[in-house]
Order: structure tokens, then C-alpha cells, then sequence
């Protein structure tokens, strides 16, 4: 469905993608993860007829993003990375305003929309500029979805919203891509990754492994030792001046380690830590996540 | 057509949603007319003067009335000696000194001839200019009426006499240049300012990013402020006519005609603008400094184009405030019609044709 080879983008000096070749298939979820700068909302205007490359080629269903970007435009829904509503109208006029303006109504579309929009449907006379931020994505999405695009691209839509809106808004996507509309969403979060059918993990422009989640962390060489104790500052500390030690990692409550040539035991690293003086040490071998994958894909 | 319609009644929501847009559209015009109409004046009123009558006779009693009851003048002391007179400008309130010489009346009726001076404060030339031919005027006047037979005995310099704007009342300057400087202001600010808006809220990424053509953006953005602007004009006009007492003399459906076309163009400078600022700052920056002053300073609104250097003269010419404040006070004050206003007329069209021009070939269908 969208087929992406080769395409490089710079402004000025700075280069934002470098040689960068996708395929993403027809009713897919897919994932672009990567850090703030690693030129995934670059990569979603070229996709969007925003941005020229300045080389290479991109397809969008069968249509070039350069010369055929008024087919596109008709074909795909957008919702960049910015709340980019009309803050001073209201849910409903929001609404009707991008149904309209793609040649339709909102009752004609009202079925893609209704799990969504029900829920905002309540504040449907209130300006969306006092909306929350869960309820301002969820009229960005409706808006974006009001006609029945091909293909859906959402710029880190999850960014700024709370838990429980993010799990509901990945739900909604589940749901989505059941009505054969093929997504692709950018996400800096990690834990939003495993949701996705593919991922494309990029850094600094470039793209470091793409391939479904459960794929990319199986395939993931390495042994990781997941430590805790009640000094946590003290604990990274310790374990990044450990002899054996390659890489050392807080990740939320735990500190994930690598050990030089994957050769460290959980009882070797207990023992050490104990010597140290920290209390309530946990440590065990865990499979790699996501994250995991990145950080190390990242140090090369 | 659908998709313009929406638009257009989207933009009409932003305009009655922002107090901020409604206080540019409505409250700044009728504001700034007042003030101009009212402050900058190049008229006198109550000019104080002083007055060292030496004769003392009927003749000069009756100029004197004759000065005072005209309203330009006040008389604030009757002088003694001609040594106060140095004293009595130095104190600033008065303006002008007018001496009588001896035996004036006595003189005038047998030498036919009689001397009187105007003494004035030039520091502030202008008024003082304005004073002593005030004062001329009258003095002129009134002998003329007394001794119609005679011939004039205080050759002074001939009458002039003010066409169009007979008591040269300011007013009648300043309306149709403030017209001018209003429409520009509204339709070019804000146009370029609602286009850079979407900009700078993420919106335009959106607009893009849709089915809709670039002529859509453009005319749904321009229609509502082109509807305002003439509302704010029709306003302008009948608030000049009601507190300043300006005439139309000439056709109004003409003078509406052109003003549409002034609109016209001032919108479409405005999308210029647009296509080139990337923010609501810049737009509103090259509008004002940009435009604003030049429009003040050399379109022949304020100072008049003749007397400004020839650099200044040449470059008054790609002002199109210029061409409109000529053809405004050609129908409004002279009662001309397009006959003699065709060719500002061809120039303001030319602009507006060159503005619609450049702006759609600068749209970005993209964002960079």
C-alpha cells in the first residue's frame, strides 16, 4: 500500500532522512518508533504530499507523492503531530467543516466514526479549543477519519495524552484497521510499539531494523539482567563501574544490564551488589523488550 | 461550491468569535476617522491676538469687530506701546499683532491710503502663514464693502479663492485619504493575517493536505473581509457626511464602484503578503511599516505629492493609495465622473490583476 525507496530529505545542511526504504502492506498497523528528531514527522509530510524528497520515490497506493499529490490528497486522512483544529469552533462545526471539505457528510461516514466520536458526542456544542487532551485526539481522529481515507497517518497522536486515553486510542485504532484502512502512526513510546503489526525503529534519520515486534525482540541476541535495590542512583552507579558490565539502563523501577559477551550470571551481579551494601536486591534474566532492542541498536 | 461555502462560514466563525478581529474591523475605522477628521486640521480657530490700535478712530473699531466676530480670532489685549509686543509674544499665547497706524481712518479717506502691520509669531509657520491671510481676507473685505468705488487703496494681494473646499475645511481633505488608509488597513491586514493564522496553528497542514484547491483557500478566505470592507466603507462615507458635513458630489454608485475596486486590490496585496510571511508577527510588521506609513507619509494623504522630492515623487506612484485618494476626492468633492478618473482607474486594475497574479503563483500547495 505504501511503498517508500530511497527517499533522502535535508533542510539547509541537516540531513532528516538519509536513504530511507519502507513497504508497508494493505491493512497493516505500522509503527515508526524512534526519539524526538529522528525524522519521523519528515517522513509522514513527504508520505503526505507536504515535503518534496530530494531523492528517491514514494508511492501511496499506486499514486507518486510528487507528481500525483492531488490523487493522494483525496485518499488519505492526516492528523499531524500538532492539535491542528479550529480551536474557536466547536466540536460539531469542526466536524462538519472536514466533511465537507473532502466532498461528504458526516451521516454518510457516521459508521467509521461512532465508536469515536460517541464519546465526544456529549460536548458536541463546546469549542474544541476547551476540550481535554484525550477528547482534542479523539475529534482530531474523527476529523481525520470523517472521509473513509485509504490510508491513516498519525503523527505521535498519543504525545501529551493521558494512560487511559492512550490505551482507549490504540483500541480504536485496532478497530480501525479492521475496516481495511491501513495505518501508520509514529510513537516515542516504546510500550506502544508491541501494539503495532510492524515496526520501523529510526534513529538520527536513518532506519536502524524493521520487522514485527515479537520478531525484532526474539531475534534479539543478548542476555538482560533486570537489578533493583533501594538505592537506585547508587545501583546505576555500581553497575556501570562492574568490570563486566557493556550497558547499564534505568528503565521506570528497574536498571537493565548487558554484560561484555553476554557472559555475567544473575548470582555473579548478586554477589557484587551485596559486597555494595544495597538492600532488597533483586536480580533476574528477563526477556528483551523493545526498548532493549533500541538502546542497543542505538550504541552502534 | 459546497466546499467554498463551508469555508467561507468557517471564516465568518473566526471573525465573530475573536472581540479582538471585530474591535480591528469595526472599532479601529470609526476611531481613527474621528481622530483625524478632528485633530489634524489645517483651518485656524481662536487664534489669539493682540492689538496696538494708535488711531483709535471709527475705521479701525470696525476692522477690529470685523476681525473678532469672524471666530478665527480672539483678542486678548489691547497694547499700549510697541515695546509690549516683543514682551507678548515671548509669554507664547498670542499669535499675532496688528498695528494701526495714526490718523488711519483719517488717512484712508483722504490719501486713499492707510497703513496697518501684521506682526506674527512664525515660530509655528504655518498657522502663522494661515493667520495673516486670514487677516488679510478680512481686512479686504471690509474696505472693499465700505469703499466699493474706491480702488483698492491697501493693495495687498489678490484674492484667492478655494475651489472645491471653499473654506478649506480639513475635513474634506482627510475623509477620503482616511478611507484610503482604513480599507488598506482592514482588507491587506487582515487577510494576510487570518492566511498566516492557519499557518501558525497547524491548521493550513491540514487545509493542504485535502482535496481543496488553492483558489478555494484563497477566495473563502477573502470573501467575508471583502464583504466587511464594504460595509466599512458605506460606514466611513455616511459618518463623513453626518459629522464632517463631506459632500458626495459626484455618483455614488461610482464612488462605491471604485472603492470596491480599491478593496479588491488591497485584499489580494494582503495574500501577497500572506504567501510571504510565515507568521500573524511578520504579516502584521510588513502591513503596517510597510504599508501603513508609506500610505500616511507619500500617497498624497497628508503632505501633498508636488512638493515632496522627486524620489518620493516617483516612488508615490506604486502606492495605490495615491491613484485611489485622487479618483475619491475627484467624485466626492469635484463631482467628476470616470471620464476623467479612467486612467487611476486602469492603474488600480492593473495593480489588482498583478497582486492576483503573483499571489497564486506563490501559493504553496506544499509546506516548504
Amino acid at each position: 500500500m505504501i511503498t517508500i525507496k530511497n527517499i533522502s530529505k535535508s533542510y539547509d545542511k541537516t540531513e532528516a532522512i538519509k536513504n530511507i526504504s519502507l513497504e508497508i502492506n494493505r491493512g497493516e498497523l505500522f509503527g515508526l518508533i524512534g526519539p524526538d528528531g529522528a525524522g519521523k514527522t519528515t517522513l509522514m509530510r513527504i508520505l503526505m504530499t507536504l515535503l518534496l524528497p530530494d531523492s528517491g520515490k514514494a508511492k501511496m497506493d499506486e499514486f507518486d507523492v510528487v507528481k500525483d499529490f492531488k490523487e493522494i490528497r483525496h485518499i488519505v486522512g492526516y492528523m499531524p503531530g500538532r492539535f491542528s483544529l479550529y480551536q474557536d469552533l466547536s466540536v460539531e462545526e469542526n466536524l462538519n467543516f472536514f466533511a465537507t471539505v473532502f466532498g461528504t457528510t458526516v451521516e454518510e461516514n457516521y459508521d467509521l466514526i461512532r465508536d469515536i466520536y460517541y464519546q465526544i458526542e456529549p460536548f458536541k456544542k463546546r469549542r474544541a479549543g476547551k476540550l481535554s487532551g484525550g477528547m482534542k485526539q479523539k475529534l482530531a481522529l474523527s476529523c481525520a477519519l470523517i472521509h473513509k481515507p485509504k490510508i491513516l497517518v498519525l503523527d505521535e497522536p498519543t504525545t501529551g495524552v493521558d494512560a487511559v486515553s492512550r490505551k482507549e486510542f490504540w483500541e480504536m485504532l485496532k478497530k480501525l484497521q479492521k475496516k481495511d484502512i491501513t495505518i501508520l502512526v509514529s510513537t516515542p513510546y516504546m510500550d506502544e510499539a508491541i501494539l503495532c503489526d510492524q515496526v520501523a525503529l529510526m534513529q538520527n534519520g536513518r532506519i536502524l531494523d524493521v520487522d514485527s515486534p515479537s520478531r525484532i525482540t526474539e531475534k534479539f541476541p543478548r542476555k538482560i539482567i533486570q537489578a533493583r535495590s533501594e538505592n537506585m542512583f547508587q545501583l546505576i552507579n555500581d553497575l556501570r563501574n562492574f568490570e563486566k558490565a557493556e550497558a547499564v539502563y534505568a528503565f521506570g523501577q528497574f536498571v537493565h544490564f548487558t554484560g561484555i559477551e553476554d557472559d555475567v550470571e544473575t548470582t555473579e551481579l548478586d554477589n557484587y551488589l551485596e559486597k555494595l551494601n544495597h538492600k532488597n536486591i533483586l536480580v533476574e534474566e528477563i526477556n528483551p523488550g523493545i526498548e532493549d532492542v533500541f538502546m542497543n541498536l542505538m550504541e552502534k | 461550491m459546497t466546499q467554498l461555502l463551508s469555508f467561507i462560514k468557517k471564516e465568518f466563525y473566526h471573525i465573530s468569535r475573536d472581540p479582538r478581529t471585530m474591535l480591528i474591523l469595526f472599532g479601529i475605522p470609526i476611531a481613527q476617522l474621528l481622530i483625524f477628521g478632528t485633530v489634524i486640521k489645517s483651518e485656524i480657530n481662536d487664534i489669539h491676538i493682540a492689538i496696538y490700535d494708535q488711531s483709535k478712530d471709527e475705521t479701525t473699531q470696525q476692522i477690529t469687530n470685523k476681525l473678532l466676530s469672524s471666530g478665527y480670532f480672539i483678542l486678548d489685549e489691547n497694547l499700549k506701546s510697541l515695546d509690549e509686543i516683543d514682551a507678548i509674544f515671548k509669554r507664547g499665547k498670542v499669535r499675532e499683532v496688528i498695528v494701526f497706524e495714526n490718523d488711519f481712518g483719517k488717512k484712508l479717506i483722504i490719501e486713499g491710503t492707510a497703513e496697518m502691520q501684521l506682526i506674527v509669531d512664525a515660530s509655528d509657520p504655518n498657522t502663522a502663514r494661515l493667520a495673516t491671510s486670514y487677516t488679510k481676507g478680512i481686512v479686504n473685505d471690509y474696505i472693499q464693502k465700505l469703499y466699493p468705488n474706491v480702488k483698492m487703496p491697501m493693495q495687498i494681494k489678490p484674492e484667492v479663492r478655494m475651489y472645491y473646499n471653499e473654506e478649506m475645511k480639513s475635513a474634506y481633505m482627510f475623509v477620503p485619504g482616511t478611507m484610503a488608509l482604513i480599507l488598506m488597513l482592514i482588507s491587506t491586514m487582515m487577510t494576510s493575517i487570518a492566511i498566516t493564522r492557519e499557518k501558525e496553528l497547524g491548521t493550513m497542514e491540514i487545509l493542504l493536505v485535502s482535496p481543496l484547491k488553492p483558489v478555494h483557500i484563497i477566495v473563502g478566505k477573502v470573501i467575508p473581509y471583502f464583504l466587511l470592507s464594504i460595509v466599512n466603507a458605506f460606514v466611513i462615507i455616511i459618518i463623513g457626511k453626518v459629522v464632517f458635513g463631506v459632500p458626495i458630489t459626484g455618483s455614488f454608485i461610482l464612488l462605491m464602484l471604485e472603492t470596491i475596486l480599491f478593496i479588491l486590490m488591497a485584499l489580494c496585496l494582503g495574500i501577497l503578503i500572506s504567501t510571504a510571511a510565515k507568521n500573524q508577527m511578520v504579516a502584521m510588521f510588513i502591513s503596517m511599516i510597510g504599508l501603513l506609513l508609506p500610505t500616511i507619509m507619500i500617497s498624497g494623504f497628508m503632505f501633498p505629492i508636488e512638493n515632496m522630492p522627486e524620489v518620493l515623487q516617483w516612488f508615490s506612484h506604486i502606492m495605490p493609495a495615491r491613484w485611489y485618494i485622487t479618483i475619491i476626492r475627484g467624485i466626492m468633492l469635484k463631482g467628476i465622473g470616470i471620464t476623467f478618473i479612467w486612467k487611476e482607474t486602469l492603474i488600480l486594475l492593473g495593480m489588482t490583476l498583478f497582486f492576483i497574479a503573483l499571489s497564486v503563483k506563490k501559493f504553496k500547495i506544499r509546506l516548504e
